[in-house]
């Protein structure tokens, strides 16, 4: 083995040129890899952080319950008609006893109890229809990231303030400091201070989401106790579908996921992820070809070499070490290199995060550099089986003579 | 003398039908321990052939080929490549040196490739070696910097490592001036008298055919005339 090792690096090293150009190559291969994941995998994070960022992980609320039957009838069948109430939602009457074991639970960011309605705010002439999420005062940004998102004002609300979309704001010619009214559609009419104007990103919210304070839904919404909904964030995204249906066992009440309302982003990501592996597995074959082709050559080129080791007692065994630990080298270096240069132009670019928009969402924490640097050993090896198998192969008789 | 090598009735024919040539037809030699023998024979009269069989490189088509009691014919073939590296030596016409390695890595070649490394002891034999065919200065040269005749008497060097008992030269002065073949030459007998290895070394000089104790000379590959000088 230390021989085997002895040769294989005498020859790599013997013609630096060629050794230098084949690592490059590798190199190259090898940073072609990590930049497809840290480009695909920064997209991936910049999406969901873009799309899911703002929203609740897991949403937990009254499952709506259909009536039954408490009678089957004795023969016949009956037809029943059932008009959903609609209006008012479910009270989680229960949400006291199981807020705080929610909150203790490992992997939970953030948990926000939430009264919600609908509602106009009145201005004037006009009308403009408006989500109100009534939230605890000292929880605006637990959900929604409010107070990163301001654009004027400040995300603190009391019993008579409300914070509301920029868009909602241009729309009806408010500032902050100025009085809304808010009638919701219990009929309760309330006025209000603008404390606060955001703008997340997100049509649907900065046009038409209004927060206000746990209080001021209360009564809004006529309700003396209680809440009917729990927004939840988690610290891993990708576990919500699981957190769900703990969370759902744990409650009794229904649980969902935000994976359910984006199946079209889910999707996407994993054919955005798919396209990533095809065009790395595309790298790993160029690195295994450029090896084998490499290797053969070199296999070729030290035929008479080979064919004399073998006279000399070289068992074939010990030939095919000596091809198989130039690849792993080659494999070794080139990767480590790709991996370190790949590291070393990714690192500058923003997070995905901090992304300014427009720019490039490369993420180099998910550069995949340790995988980089195994697949492409792996492949290396792999790709020095049939050169050594060649050089195996040679005849001690047919190099001598010549 | 006890009998070191013998080969029965051997024949090698390379190529089937039409095109099949029979090189070596029932060739029988028998080599004793300590035997300085010279092959001799045309061009194309099957030296190389017969010293290819002998060396376990080729299996003959039929006939027995024994060496130190032990059927070749029989052996496997990481048998014979263990064999090869314990009992026999090669020094061919062109010196077939590993060219990226010095003259004391190739000497001691095949002893390292035995045991999976250099061993001091590997190297110490492999100095001594080099001093005796007068390169102990050029232990650590590269083999591409050395002249024809280093580089042959690097690949005697090598050939004797592990101190074979029989060492196959094929024209080991084919290609060296005639000082430097006389040199190697020289080497080689008094090898064969310190040493009592056994030679046998194809050529086409008849100076270095005199300078043996045994003359083999292959005629038409049909036979093998011994004849035993007397010096
Ligand atoms: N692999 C082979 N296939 C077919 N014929 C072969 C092969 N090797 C050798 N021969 C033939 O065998 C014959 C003997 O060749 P060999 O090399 O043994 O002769 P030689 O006595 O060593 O000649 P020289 O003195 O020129 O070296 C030649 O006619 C040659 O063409
Ligand atoms: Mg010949």
């Amino acid at each position: 083995m230390i021989y085997c090792f002895k040769f294989a690096w005498r020859y790599l090293t013997s013609s630096k040129l060629q050794t230098g150009l084949l690592v490059l190559g590798v190199a190259v291969g090898v940073f072609v890899f990590v930049f497809i994941s840290a480009l695909i995998g920064g997209l991936g994070s910049f999406l969901v952080d873009r799309t899911v960022g703002d929203i609740s992980h897991v949403t937990v609320e009254t499952p709506r319950l259909d009536p039954v039957l408490l009678m089957a009838p004795a023969d016949g069948s009956i037809q029943a008609v059932y008009q959903r109430e609609v209006g008012q939602r479910e009270i989680l009457r229960t949400a006291d006893a199981f807020l705080p074991s929610l909150e203790t639970l490992v992997g939970v960011k953030a948990v926000s109890p939430q009264i919600i309605g609908n509602g106009f705010v009145i201005r004037g002439q006009s009308r403009a229809p408006v989500a109100v999420t009534g939230v605890e005062s000292q929880k605006v940004s637990a959900i929604a990231d409010i107070a990163s998102n301001l654009r004027s004002g400040e995300a603190r609300l009391t019993n008579s303030t409300v914070i509301i979309g920029v868009r909602m704001a241009d729309d009806l010619g408010i500032g902050v400091g100025q009085i809304i009214n808010l009638q919701s559609d219990r009929g309760v009419e309330r006025s209000l201070v603008v404390t606060g104007l955001f703008s997340l990103g997100v049509e649907a919210l900065d046009a038409r989401a209004a927060f206000v304070s746990l209080a001021a839904a209360r009564s809004l919404f006529d309700l003396e106790q209680g809440i009917n909904r729990i927004e939840i964030k988690l610290d891993d995204l990708e576990a919500a579908d699981d957190y769900a249906q703990r969370i759902a066992a744990m409650t009794g009440l229904k649980a969902t996921s935000w994976t359910e309302g984006n199946a079209q982003l889910i999707e996407g990501l994993s054919a955005q992820a798919n396209s990533g592996d095809l065009i790395k597995a595309f790298a790993l074959v160029t690195i295994v070809i450029g090896v084998a082709s490499a290797l053969l050559l070199s296999t070729y080129r030290r035929r008479p070499e080979i064919g004399i080791m073998r006279a000399m007692g070289a068992s074939r065994a010990f030939v095919v070490g000596v091809f198989v630990i130039q690849g792993t080298l080659i494999g070794v270096i080139g990767g480590v290199a790709g991996a370190i240069i790949g590291y070393l132009v990714l690192s500058p670019f923003p997070l995905p995060e901090n992304a300014p928009p427009g720019g490039f969402p490369i993420d180099a924490r998910q550069g995949a550099y340790a995988v980089a640097v195994v697949l492409t050993t792996i492949g290396a090896i792999f790709a020095s089986i049939l050169p050594a198998r060649a050089a195996a192969r040679v005849d001690p008789v047919e190099v001598i003579g010549s | 003398m006890s009998t070191l090598l013998e080969v029965r009735d051997l024949v090698k024919t390379f190529g089937e039908g039409e095109t099949a040539t029979r090189v070596l037809r029932g060739l029988n030699l028998t080599l004793a321990q300590g035997d300085l023998a010279a092959l001799l024979g045309p061009s194309g009269s099957g030296k190389s052939t017969l010293l290819t069989i002998l060396g376990t490189l080729m299996r003959p088509t039929s006939g027995s080929h024994v060496m130190l009691s032990m059927d070749m014919t029989r052996a496997s073939d990481a048998e014979l490549t263990d064999f090869r590296n314990r009992h026999i030596g090669f020094v061919f016409q062109f010196h077939h040196l590993l060219p990226d390695f010095t003259a004391l890595e190739n000497v001691v070649f095949p002893t390292a490739v035995g045991v999976g490394r250099e061993t001091r002891a590997a190297k110490e034999r492999g100095r001594e070696l080099l001093q005796r065919v007068g390169l102990s200065d050029r232990v650590h040269f590269r083999t591409t910097q050395l002249s024809g005749g280093q580089k042959q008497r690097v690949a005697v060097a090598r050939a004797l490592m592990n101190r074979p008992e029989l060492v196959l030269a094929d024209e080991p002065t084919g290609n060296l001036d005639r000082e430097s073949a006389g040199r190697v030459m020289e080497l080689l007998k008094e090898i064969n008298k310190e040493e009592r290895t056994t030679f046998l070394i194809s050529t086409h000089d008849e100076k270095i055919a005199a300078a043996c104790r045994r003359q083999v000379r292959v005629v038409d590959g049909t036979a093998v005339a011994d004849e035993v000088s007397l010096s």
